[in-house]
């Protein structure tokens, strides 16, 4: 990792010993220690250490969860409600591990928009969003099969209908859907192998986020003014003990919000029906996903045959069926987001000097929200109407409205550096 | 790679220094082939592994006796993990199903080519959109518009030839390649 130098020194023998062999020592001193911040850093980039803090809280109650968990249709309902009333702290273990999946992805998307807002995606940061982009695929695919572990109705008909998105692909899809499943449904063979991946999963996640902080640490933090780091002397401070301590009291609101949940709402974010044990012969009259998902459900609900955007892009119908189109429009609603520091034409990174692109922005994330709304209800009546002009704003945000304005909007004059920020040496221009 | 081979310093000496380099070009292309195309096999049973295993597929199919269904009545079986259909159709059901014209029918099909004999309708229970149980085998159940089955997930109708009439699952309910072993039994599979 480049950035940050280590004047590292030590008095210790031992120490001296393995950093001639070994150089850790200066290397944690000079990424985690002197690594030099921007001095103006606002509580939105808390997220990302908060995000790495709920990762191995995950993965510490996942690897628990398992010592006591049984993958076999027969079983894994029975022995999730053992942990539930006779593992010691059992409950507790399961409840952080259910209610840390939604407190990840409520991190991640304020992570996330933190980006979209300050845009922290541009360059020479393109690479480090686009593996944070791949991190998100991680944990969605970590997520939906953990979800399935429990073998409830939910779980057994939520796996059913997404391994059966597959199917929509011409010629293969039947045998793709096939090849996920082990079998001619969701059975046995798909909970162990569900089972298998959501335990590696998160530590290709790990892996990831340290390609992400390698990225992050070649050109250092982004920050609210987008002005890059100009005198490190004038515009950053050391890491520790100036973030560390600013990253530990948003650990402690989160823990608070986090807790909340876990003692006094444990089952808020699930659903009730993922209490009864899973039939393969009857279906729940609503399935609906993790709220999480719901955006994305509602962007794949949205392409039925009458749409007229799925009209438009499948050439009236010929080239492809509304299921095809809704599945990929599902997928391409994040890929998308790869070509974000393409698209995005505007020099100025931040929003806070980008009044248009700023208004757009909101507009967006109300947007994101809508559909999630959307995507929790029966798609019945003026909501599938509604469903539908969303999913046209996201791709017309990203496509159109992004490059549009970034090329036409005229950005408020910027400080000239980040200690100018600070000190309000340039306000007077604005 | 001969410019690699030129840039690091190389003198060129004539052709056998080409030919060198074209020989090491082959080499290179071909080791790098033949990797590729092992990994390739290599990879395969880890992929494979996750196709229907021997056993899966050896409960291919299922014996059914029918003498006690009477008319009107639906029984659902398992076959190969998943529901079947099976149902004693009324008179009326049947002429229905007979009656629709095809130019009415997303996914066209007569009547007689989804049944072996037309009292008993067999077929996958499973809707075609994106895999939920329809309604419509039991009393009470929806039925959906066209007095067949009625997927609570999507709202998918299906009539009573379990073809599909609204909604957006693309096609009608499959039917199982089944046979009559006498007038009792229904084999599935």
């Amino acid at each position: 990792m480049s950035g940050g130098t280590s004047n590292f020194q030590s008095n210790s023998r031992i120490v001296n010993w393995i950093e001639h062999r070994l150089p850790i020592f200066s290397f944690m001193d000079a990424q985690m220690n002197q690594y030099p911040t921007p001095k103006n850093l606002n509580y939105f980039w808390n997220f990302g250490s908060l995000a790495g803090i709920v990762l191995v809280i995950m993965i510490v109650s996942g690897i628990t969860l398992a010592m006591s968990y049984t993958p076999h249709t027969e079983y894994a309902f029975t022995s999730v409600e053992r942990i539930m009333r006779d593992v010691n702290s059992g409950w507790l273990i399961r409840y952080i591990h259910m209610n840390g999946a939604s407190i990840f992805f409520i991190v991640v998307y304020i992570h996330i928009f933190r980006g979209l807002y300050y845009g922290s995606y541009k360059a020479p940061r393109e690479i480090l969003w686009m593996i944070g982009i791949f991190i998100l695929l991680a944990m969605m695919a970590t997520a939906f099969m953990g979800y399935v572990l429990p073998w409830g109705q939910m779980s057994f008909w939520g796996a059913t209908v997404i391994t059966n998105l597959f199917s929509a692909i011409p010629l293969v899809g039947d045998y793709i859907v096939q090849l996920l499943w082990g079998g001619f449904v969701v059975d046995n063979p798909t909970l162990n192998r569900f089972f298998s991946l959501h335990y590696l999963l998160p530590f290709v996640i790990v892996g990831l986020v340290f390609l992400h902080l390698w990225a992050l640490h070649m050109h250092h933090s982004n920050n609210p003014t987008g002005v890059e780091i100009k005198d490190e002397k004038q515009d950053t401070i050391p890491f520790h003990p100036y973030y560390t301590i600013k990253d530990l009291y948003g650990l402690g609101l989160m823990m608070i919000f986090f807790a909340f949940f876990i003692f006094f709402a444990p089952n808020y974010f699930g659903h009730p029906d993922n209490y009864i044990m899973a039939d393969p012969l009857v279906t729940p009259p609503h399935i609906v996903p993790e709220w999480y998902f719901l955006p994305f459900y509602a962007i794949l609900r949205a392409f039925t045959s009458d749409y007229w955007v799925y009209q438009v892009i499948s050439l009236g119908g010929t080239l492809m069926s509304a299921k095809l189109a809704g599945v990929i429009a599902m997928f391409a609603s994040i890929l998308v987001l790869l070509l974000l520091p393409w698209l995005d034409r505007s020099r100025v990174r931040s929003s806070k000097y980008r009044p248009l692109y700023r208004f757009f922005f909101w507009v967006f994330a109300i947007d994101c929200v809508i559909l999630g709304w959307v995507g929790g209800l029966p798609p019945e009546g003026v909501l599938v109407t509604i469903g539908q002009w969303s999913t046209f704003w996201y791709f017309f945000h990203i496509i159109i409205i992004v490059p549009v304005v970034g090329v036409l909007e005229r950005p408020k004059p910027l400080p000239d550096s980040i200690a100018a920020s600070v000190t309000g040496a340039t306000q007077a221009a604005e | 790679m001969s410019e690699t081979a030129n840039h690091a310093g190389q003198p060129t000496s004539g052709g056998a220094e080409i030919d060198e380099q074209t020989r090491r070009d082959f080499l290179i292309w071909s080791t790098a082939a033949v990797g590729a195309v092992g990994t390739a096999i290599a990879v395969w049973p880890f992929i494979d592994q996750m196709n229907p295993a021997a056993d899966t597929l050896a409960l291919a199919s299922t014996e059914v006796d029918i003498s006690q269904i009477a008319v009107g009545q639906s029984i659902t079986v398992i076959w190969r993990g998943k529901p079947v259909f099976i149902r004693h159709r009324t008179p009326e059901e049947i002429s229905e199903a007979e009656s629709v014209s095809l130019d009415q029918l997303p996914d066209p099909q007569t009547d007689a080519d989804r049944v072996v004999k037309p009292e008993w309708l067999v077929m996958v229970g499973v809707c075609t959109h994106l895999g939920c149980i329809p309604l419509g085998q039991k009393q009470g159940d929806s039925k959906g518009e066209f007095g067949g089955w009625f997927c609570p997930c999507h709202g998918s109708h299906y009539d009573t030839s379990g073809r599909i009439r609204k909604g957006p699952a693309p096609t009608n309910l499959p039917v199982p390649s089944y046979e009559f072993t006498d007038d009792n039994t229904v084999l599935i599979g």
